[in-house]
């Protein structure tokens, strides 16, 4: 009983490491964006220095604003903790895993997204309802790919507990599989469209026609903006670790020592510093697709993912 | 009859109390209106009461009770029979019933006011009926019984349909109605015609004792599954579905929506599990391909959708798809061999059922509140609801997060379960099976984010944004009653949501009934936590997720909302050009203008612009009106050429039809003679 109770405390404390460097992340990612655009880059923590300054500022919200607008903020970064709760990030096996499972995380992430979506529309501006319109469809065109990606890898590994999953992965060795490649390659694509990045959509806009996202948030500001800001840098952070988790999950520890542990958070910190090495590079070398390009890129991803899901099936004797 | 047992006894005065409620209709005929509202529908809520709790009986304590009623022809005497089957589908229809007849009586003086009042007496008429029926049928254990209050629920279904007869549309719509009830009905009859033949009798027990071969049993379940799938409103069969629910009174469209196409859910699982029993998996299949062709097309028609009552009446078609998928993956799995792989998807099937009735019924009776207080179906004419209707508003936004299967509400809990019976397709030796699973799993995945997408744009277009008609502008907070009857229903989504163990406990006696197991890893690890095939395969704990939301509400609170400056209301941003206005806002088509571009070609849309231009030198465009419609190919692939066969079928036939008595006179003879020669 004690041991199980250490564990929930050590998952709650690795959730909130989870929410607490998921800015640094982001600050990361934007520091090498524009050291490799010749840029003069922000500190690593200026999105910590933002959120602060976000937080302190007083609330002002639209004439026409109901109660829902004032709400969502808290529901999407709600989501967003629940999300983080769930997804292993130093240690595998966490009992809050427990909660949700996978699919379940892709429902956490739809909270988010309607309620935001529905924010957009709450103020009655023509970008509110853009935004709300084509994130709305970039979503239903993600979400089957997502899917399928969950599926290849939940029949290799019996399970959606992403717990399980990952000792899975980790318990099996370096075994190349063809549908993983597959899978992982679609993960990828959906979580580029899903957390809003270059090609899909553009972060750093400031043309309000160009934007997904951000032209569903366009009116919030203060603590509002600061949570929505924040749980967007969350959903990155989780995105990036689930590509980690199902990719190449060794390091991570296994047992709670703490050497183990403190091994899982250096191994874990150098990948996440990889992987944001690698999206800026994926990012500055491609260039924002028109919105009707999109469908096809996310086709392309549910083609892959289907491939994965087949091989699985054909070539890998559905073991 | 002389010792009727009690469970059943309360399921037969539920249904004197309907009659009774009719009665009352009848009695108020012109002279006492007012006893419509207040008897009718009292009468109505007892109707409610006593069912759901005879069906709560009879599934908490697994009984299966009959009796047999004389009645009718001397020699067939009327069996009845109550089980923990029907007793789940009373439990649903009898709440369903509560929270319209709480809802009822404001709603329909409406009809009484306005330059189009209608006579209420046989709207309330009407409703009795169309409810006894349901109630008879789920009890019916014979063939006779079951088709007579089959035929009670459709035709009285027809009458509410065409209550408001004066606009043409109307009468169109409960004509199709009419049309496929009766063909789905003729279906039925031959597919218990296979079953009595076989068993020699009309009773369901005579039917579950015929061994039928192989190719009979696909025949059968073939007509079982056409039929009632008719009244459920499958694709291809489901063109009446979008035309009937929008135009009937909107209580009545939430009994429909809600209760009446379960009756053939509940049709398709009696005949299949219970009468016919050996389930072969290649029916399964069928069921899976069109469950799965019922989602898609009806999320992807609902989204084209502008009038509101349209738009959910098309989820209807989504959400019978979805609960099909469960039932076919189910019969995928018994036909295989895996009795418990398959009673999860059953169970997966059920709960969506029961979630479905919950939260179609609460979301058309809130689309009847609007009606009600702004007089408009277009999602365009409405806007700006949630500051002049808070509760309406805040109640349909339950409704919206259970139909998109967001958690932590009901939807979420059966779509999971059935995503969860998908994910055990690596159970099965067929590969193409293994992995055609999947791959519908992926299609409910886009029907589940299009939902989504769907109900963004009918809570915004209604509810959020500024108002876009002088009646949305001044409309007021429906009345107590009929918010009464959404609360229960919305508190039932939300305790569904979060307790789903406990209520798949308490559906084991239907599945220990059907297919003879149950599902004990569900609930094996308490309430709190829902494990439909093991705590390592796959869990999800509804309770922590509502802990935590409530947490970072309370946090929010304490720590940024508590001590922080008043808000401050300001313009929202309008790009420095001067004021909004409401015309600037997105409108439903465009909302859904991107999706219309990436799906083109599921629907055959029609685009009209009209242009207003003033005279003069310079043309000069004073106006501009877009409209767009999406209309269904099935009507032009399907009925329409349907159509054309009947009618030149008819004009050949036609020549014997000479107007002359005598010429009739001679076909009665010759007809009678044919007979003559064969009776003897």
């Amino acid at each position: 009983m004690d041991s199980e109770l250490s564990f929930w405390a050590l998952a709650v404390v690795q959730t909130l490491t989870f929410i607490a460097a998921a800015p640094l992340l982001a600050g990361w990612v934007q520091r090498v964006k524009c050291h490799l655009q010749n840029r003069a880059a922000p500190a690593v923590w200026q999105p910590y220095r933002d959120l602060t300054k976000l937080f302190g500022k007083r609330l002002v919200v639209a004439h026409n604003a109901s109660w829902l607008f004032r709400a969502t903020p808290y529901i999407v970064f709600g989501a967003m903790l629940m999300a983080c709760a769930v997804v292993p990030l130093v240690v595998v096996h966490v009992p809050t895993a427990a909660i949700a499972d996978v699919i379940v995380l892709v429902g956490f992430f739809a909270l988010a997204r309607f309620f935001t979506a529905l924010a957009g529309l709450d103020i009655g501006t023509a970008f509110g309802g853009m935004g709300a319109s084509r994130e709305m469809m970039v979503a239903a065109l993600a979400e089957p790919a997502m899917l399928m990606v969950v599926f290849t890898f939940s029949m290799t590994a019996h399970t959606t507990n992403l717990s399980v999953t990952t000792a899975y992965i980790l318990h099996q060795g370096l075994l190349l599989r063809p549908s993983f490649l597959f899978a992982l390659l679609a993960l990828a694509m959906v979580a580029v469209a899903e957390t809003s990045r270059i090609p899909v959509d553009n972060p750093a806009t400031h043309l309000e026609l160009t934007m997904l996202h951000e032209a569903m948030i366009l009116e919030y500001g203060g603590r509002h903006l600061a949570l929505i800001e924040w749980a967007s840098q969350i959903k990155l952070m989780i995105y990036a670790v689930l590509l980690i988790n199902f990719s190449f999950p060794w390091g991570i520890a296994s047992e709670p020592t703490l050497q183990a542990l403190s091994l899982g958070v250096l191994v874990v910190a150098a990948k996440l510093t990889l992987v944001g090495v690698v999206l800026v590079v994926w990012e500055t070398v491609m260039a924002k697709m028109r919105l009707f390009r999109v469908p096809q890129f996310l086709g392309f991803a549910f083609m892959l993912s289907v491939l994965g899901m087949l091989t699985h099936v054909m070539l890998e004797g559905g073991n | 009859m002389a010792d009727l047992s009690p469970a059943l006894t309360l399921a037969f005065a539920g249904a004197a109390c309907s009659v009774l409620s009719g009665l009352v209709s009848a009695a108020a005929f012109r002279r006492h209106p007012d006893y419509l509202h207040t008897g009718s529908f009292l009468f109505l809520f007892l109707a409610g009461c006593c069912t759901s709790t005879a069906g709560a009986w009879a599934l908490l304590d697994n009984l299966t009770q009959t009796a047999q009623l004389q009645m009718g022809l001397p020699w067939l005497a009327w069996h009845l029979r109550l089980d923990a089957l029907s007793g789940f589908f009373m439990i649903l229809l009898g709440t369903l019933v509560i929270a319209v007849s709480l809802y009822g009586p404001s709603y329909t003086r409406e009809f009484a006011r306005g330059a189009d009042a209608q006579p209420l007496p046989p709207l309330g008429i009407f409703t009795a009926l169309f409810v006894l029926g349901m109630q008879v049928l789920l009890i019916a254990d014979d063939a006779l019984v079951f088709m007579i209050f089959w035929e009670m629920m459709s035709l009285s279904g027809y009458f509410l349909v065409v209550f408001q007869h004066q606009h043409a549309a109307n009468r169109n719509a409960a004509f199709i109605y009419l049309l496929l009830a009766h063909v789905g009905a003729l279906v039925i009859l031959l597919s218990f015609g296979v079953l009595a033949a076989f068993g020699n009798g009309l009773t369901f027990d005579q039917m579950r004792a015929a061994h039928l071969s192989p190719l009979w049993a696909s025949i059968a379940f073939a007509c079982t599954f056409i039929g009632f799938g008719t009244k459920s409103g499958m694709v291809p069969l489901h063109v009446w579905l979008p035309e009937a629910h929008p135009v009937a009174p909107s209580h009545i469209s939430a009994l429909m929506s809600g209760a009446m196409i379960k009756m053939g859910i509940y049709g398709i699982i009696r005949v299949t599990y219970d009468l016919i029993g050996d389930v072969q998996w290649e029916w399964g299949m069928a069921v899976l391909i069109i469950g799965t062709a019922s989602s898609v097309l009806g999320v992807l028609y609902a989204l084209m959708q502008h009038d509101l009552k349209r738009l959910l009446a098309y989820h209807s078609i989504e959400n019978i798809g979805i609960i099909l998928m469960g039932l076919g993956m189910s019969m995928i799995f018994l036909g295989t061999g895996h009795p418990l792989l398959g009673t999860l998807g059953l169970v997966a099937a059920l709960y969506h059922t029961l979630n479905h009735a919950l939260f179609k019924a609460l979301l058309f009776l809130g689309a009847g509140s609007v009606l009600y207080r702004t007089h408009a179906h277009d999602l365009d004419q409405m806007g700006g609801l949630i500051h002049r209707m808070p509760v309406t508003a805040f109640l349909f936004l339950i409704g919206c997060i259970a139909i998109s299967a967001l958690p932590p509400f009901n939807g979420f809990v059966s779509e999971w379960l059935t995503f969860q019976t998908a994910l055990q397709a690596p159970a099965l030796e067929n590969s193409v099976l293994r992995s055609t699973i999947p791959f519908a799993a992926a299609l409910l995945a886009l029907t589940g984010a299009l939902a989504a997408a769907c109900f963004v744009k009918a809570f915004g277009m209604a509810f959020l944004g500024k108002a876009r008609s002088r009646r949305a502008a001044l409309a007021r907070e429906a009345p107590r009653g009929m918010l009464a009857g959404m609360g229960l229903l919305a508190l039932l989504c939300f305790l569904l949501g979060v307790f789903p163990s406990t209520v798949i406990g308490l559906m084991a006696p239907i599945t220990q009934l059907l297919v003879h197991d149950a599902l004990p890893s569900a609930t094996a690890q308490g309430w709190l936590w829902l494990t439909p095939v093991s705590a390592q395969v796959a869990s999800y704990s509804a309770p922590f997720v509502v802990l935590g939301l409530v947490l970072v509400f309370g946090l929010g609170y304490l720590l940024l909302k508590r001590g922080s400056e008043p808000v401050r209301r300001s313009d929202p941003w309008d790009c420095g050009f001067g004021a909004l206005s409401p015309r600037m806002q997105y409108t439903s088509s465009a909302f859904s203008q991107p999706i219309r571009r990436v799906f083109r070609g599921v629907w055959n849309i029609e685009e009209h612009i009209d242009t207003l231009t003033a005279p003069g030198p310079l043309a000069r465009v004073t106006s501009l009106h877009y409209s767009v419609h999406a209309h269904d190919w099935s009507w032009q692939w399907c009925y329409q050429p349907i159509g054309r066969l009947v009618l030149a079928a008819a004009n050949r036939i036609g020549f014997i039809q000479t107007g002359n008595i005598h010429t009739y006179l001679k076909f009665s003879f010759v007809t009678l003679l044919v007979f003559l020669w064969i009776v003897s």
